[in-house]
């Protein structure tokens, strides 16, 4: 296939999503926290079910990860949502019907889901 | 197309694949799909990552974890704990010399840290071998924006205004060379890629057309436009198989996707590009002998001028520049001669890639601003001497630049700074040495290279390294005699003023920096009949300090000629007629009883 000079935005647009992964610099990071105590109370299925939202609207500026524990067992499985910008969220207590509505109001909409937020702020990665 | 939410950027270029690079790709796809996460985490092979002393490297994106030193075995235990558990496994991270704690972050290692890159843009974000990534990244926008914006004129003007000199090692202004080649009358002209590198130690260009093969493309059909030529050659030594490979790969895409052939992006014009495989003759480097070399001629040089500006490839004008030059020309393009002419100093403009090898913990590739200090490269990126041991001196320019001591480290890198103190920038090699390092022997060493790859075609060359050679053999072989530094002097400025082409003119430059800083070594060898370093065999004897020798036995059982003698707990002997000095009993010795004399 011959390019035009247009085709080459058309091949950005399509690997945005990679490229905003490899510069780590999203408009939207969600991290799951997938301490022993995260995957003991579900954090897999929170991790996929973002995976899938994520999937379903072809949105190709978030970027999704990891981490460990965040300290607060009980309360698990938790998620933080840090739109670029502003101080992220974390939310507590997750399911997969609330992880649909975060990411449809928040992760999308920009607005925080107040009865699920924890707090707004985060533990330090070091 | 599966949505990752993880990338492991394996870091694939020659170093780190001779270190295993491809074994721990396997293993780590493989475990992956054990923990069922194949969809989820991709693996990308990426050009080399640049801290090539601590290969096999992983780099964790989105969150720029940096993994170094990787086996086999630790694999399942790292996909475990972080891709699956999402807790970064620390023990696998870098902990800088002298530091507890390690580094989690790419970004915050002070390798990296200090770097500026442009012709490396890319390296460790893309996968070479695909030309969506490049794309992603910018690629080929500057050659959109040169075809359909830009008329020749405006191309040249934007590349003069940059700054940019050649990356090669002479600094010739790159615009201003383009400009020469377009105003040739004729329609026929060329343009070529010089991608036969071949000094000792050096490996940035191999590097960057390993990890970004695309950007040296875009570079040269830049060029090309704004020159008018319509067909262009890229000439790369052979021994670079992983370089040659993606080179070929990068070819072929581009030509599907249009960009090489016929009416490129549907502006009409039309470029074809040939890869010419070079067989490690080091004096094809010269523009002149690489060009006799693509014709199928014996690669000797010849004088200049004319240059290839004005005749070239089969007499026709002809536009030669190296890598790392071509790939800096797509970034000029997209952020304009303002942003690049505001990197670096007065005189030279930009970054300059070095491959930085010898006595330094943090041997690899490299990308400063030029201007940076010796010092902030050496210390900062290159993370010091190994081993406690003090800095003697560094030598850039490979076998045709020169040796910069100690006094002279916080000089300014650039084209300038650099010849003035009888050094060149070069293509970018950089050697630190150590006070275990014998200056004599270094430029016995650079001068018997460009002695073995002297084309023979002019006398100076030919004849008159030999005969510096000769004495640098003597005096490194306890031969020397009084009135051998000023015979090499002599021989020296000859040679540089009477040698046809560049390798004979700065073959004598590492024997005139190490007589210039180092003449006091050059003294003693002669003179006392003694290598200050304790490198030249021929002056030195390995002998036992009583004091300080056990008899536990350890140099008896290692010295291969059996020159050992000394019955357990009791002082050893080294009987000097049957020593062949290879320092291992030295290095055995763990109570300092084996001292060089």
């Amino acid at each position: 296939m011959k390019l035009k000079p247009e085709d080459l935005d058309r091949i950005s647009q399509r690997m945005k999503a990679t490229t905003i992964l490899r510069e780590g610099a999203g408009r939207v990071k969600i991290t799951v926290h997938m301490g022993t105590c995260g995957i003991a109370s579900g954090a897999r299925d929170i991790l996929s079910s973002f995976l899938k939202h994520i999937e379903e609207t072809d949105a190709k500026d978030i970027i999704i990860t990891t981490s460990g524990c965040a300290g607060l067992c009980s309360h698990e499985p938790m998620a933080t949502v840090e739109l670029k910008d502003e101080p992220p969220v974390k939310y507590i207590d997750l399911s997969v019907d609330k992880v649909a509505r975060i990411f449809d109001e928040h992760v999308m909409g920009g607005q925080i889901v107040k009865e699920f937020a924890l707090a707004i702020g985060s533990e330090r990665i070091s | 197309m599966p949505r990752y939410r993880m990338n492991l950027m394996i870091c694939t270029g020659t170093g780190c694949v001779s270190n295993g690079a491809f074994r721990i790709k396997e293993a780590l796809e493989g475990e992956l799909k054990k923990q069922n996460l194949q969809d989820e985490i991709q693996v990308v092979t990426t050009g080399c990552n640049g801290f090539c002393a601590n290969g096999p490297i992983v780099v964790v994106q989105p969150d720029g974890i940096f993994y170094q030193m990787l086996t086999e075995e630790v694999i399942p235990y790292l996909v475990e704990e972080h891709f699956l558990k999402g807790r970064p496994v620390q023990k696998l991270m870098y902990t800088p010399p002298e530091k507890e704690a390690p580094v989690p972050k790419m970004k915050d290692i002070g390798f990296f840290g200090k770097q500026r890159l442009i012709a490396l843009a890319n390296r460790g974000i893309i996968d070479p071998e695909k030309i969506d990534e490049y794309i992603a990244r910018d690629g080929y926008r500057a050659l959109a924006k040169a075809l359909t914006q830009m008329t020749p004129e405006d191309i040249i003007e934007e590349i003069k205004r940059s700054g940019l000199r050649g990356r090669g090692g002479a600094g010739f202004p790159t615009g201003r060379k383009w400009e020469i080649c377009k105003d040739q009358p004729g329609d026929e002209k060329y343009v070529i890629c010089n991608a036969d590198e071949g000094d000792p130690g050096a490996f940035m260009d191999r590097s960057i057309v390993e990890s970004d093969p695309h950007a040296v493309l875009e570079g040269m059909l830049i060029g090309a436009r704004a020159i008018g030529a319509r067909q262009g050659f890229v000439y790369i030594r052979n021994e670079y198989p992983l370089a040659l490979n993606r080179l070929l790969i990068a070819i072929e895409q581009a030509k599907e996707y249009g960009l090489l052939g016929d009416d490129i992006l549907g502006s009409g014009f039309s470029f074809t590009l040939t890869v010419a495989r070079g067989a490690g003759a080091f004096v094809c480097g010269e523009e002149t002998s690489l060009i006799n070399s693509l014709m199928g001629l014996t690669p000797q040089p010849r004088v200049k001028p004319p240059y290839p500006a004005q005749s070239g490839y089969n007499g026709k004008p002809t536009n030669i520049n190296n890598v790392e030059t071509w790939a800096n020309v797509p970034r000029i393009i997209n952020y304009g001669a303002d942003w690049f002419s505001g990197i670096g100093t007065e005189t030279s403009k930009g970054t300059k890639v070095f491959s930085l090898v010898g006595k330094v913990n943090n041997t690899g590739l490299v990308e400063v601003p030029m201007g940076i200090t010796l010092r902030e490269i050496i210390y900062d990126i290159g993370g010091g001497i190994p081993d406690g041991k003090k800095f003697k001196a560094v030598q850039t320019g490979g076998p045709s630049g020169g040796c910069i001591p100690e006094s002279l480290i916080d000089i300014q890198v650039d084209y300038e700074s650099l010849n003035q103190a009888g050094c060149i920038m070069g293509s970018g090699g950089m050697i630190v040495m150590d006070e275990t390092t014998c200056m004599v022997e270094v430029a016995r060493y650079f001068l018997a290279f460009t002695q073995e790859e002297s084309c023979g075609k002019c006398v100076p060359c030919r004849i008159g390294t030999k005969r510096m050679l000769e004495r640098l053999n003597n005096i490194c072989e306890g031969r020397g005699k009084e009135g051998d530094i000023e015979f090499l002097e002599e021989m020296s400025y000859s040679i540089k003023d009477s040698a046809l082409c560049q390798l004979g003119q700065t073959a004598p430059n590492p024997v005139l920096t190490t007589i210039r800083y180092f003449k006091d070594e050059y003294i003693a060898h002669i003179e006392e009949k003694k290598c200050p370093s304790g490198v030249c065999k021929a002056l030195i004897r390995y002998e036992i300090i009583p004091e300080n020798c056990v008899g536990c036995h350890a140099c008896f059982k290692v010295c291969p000629s059996e020159a050992i003698t000394g019955e357990a707990k009791e002082v050893h002997l080294i009987h000097q007629d049957k020593c062949i000095k290879c320092g291992m009993c030295r290095s055995t010795c763990r109570f300092d009883a084996i001292a060089v004399v």
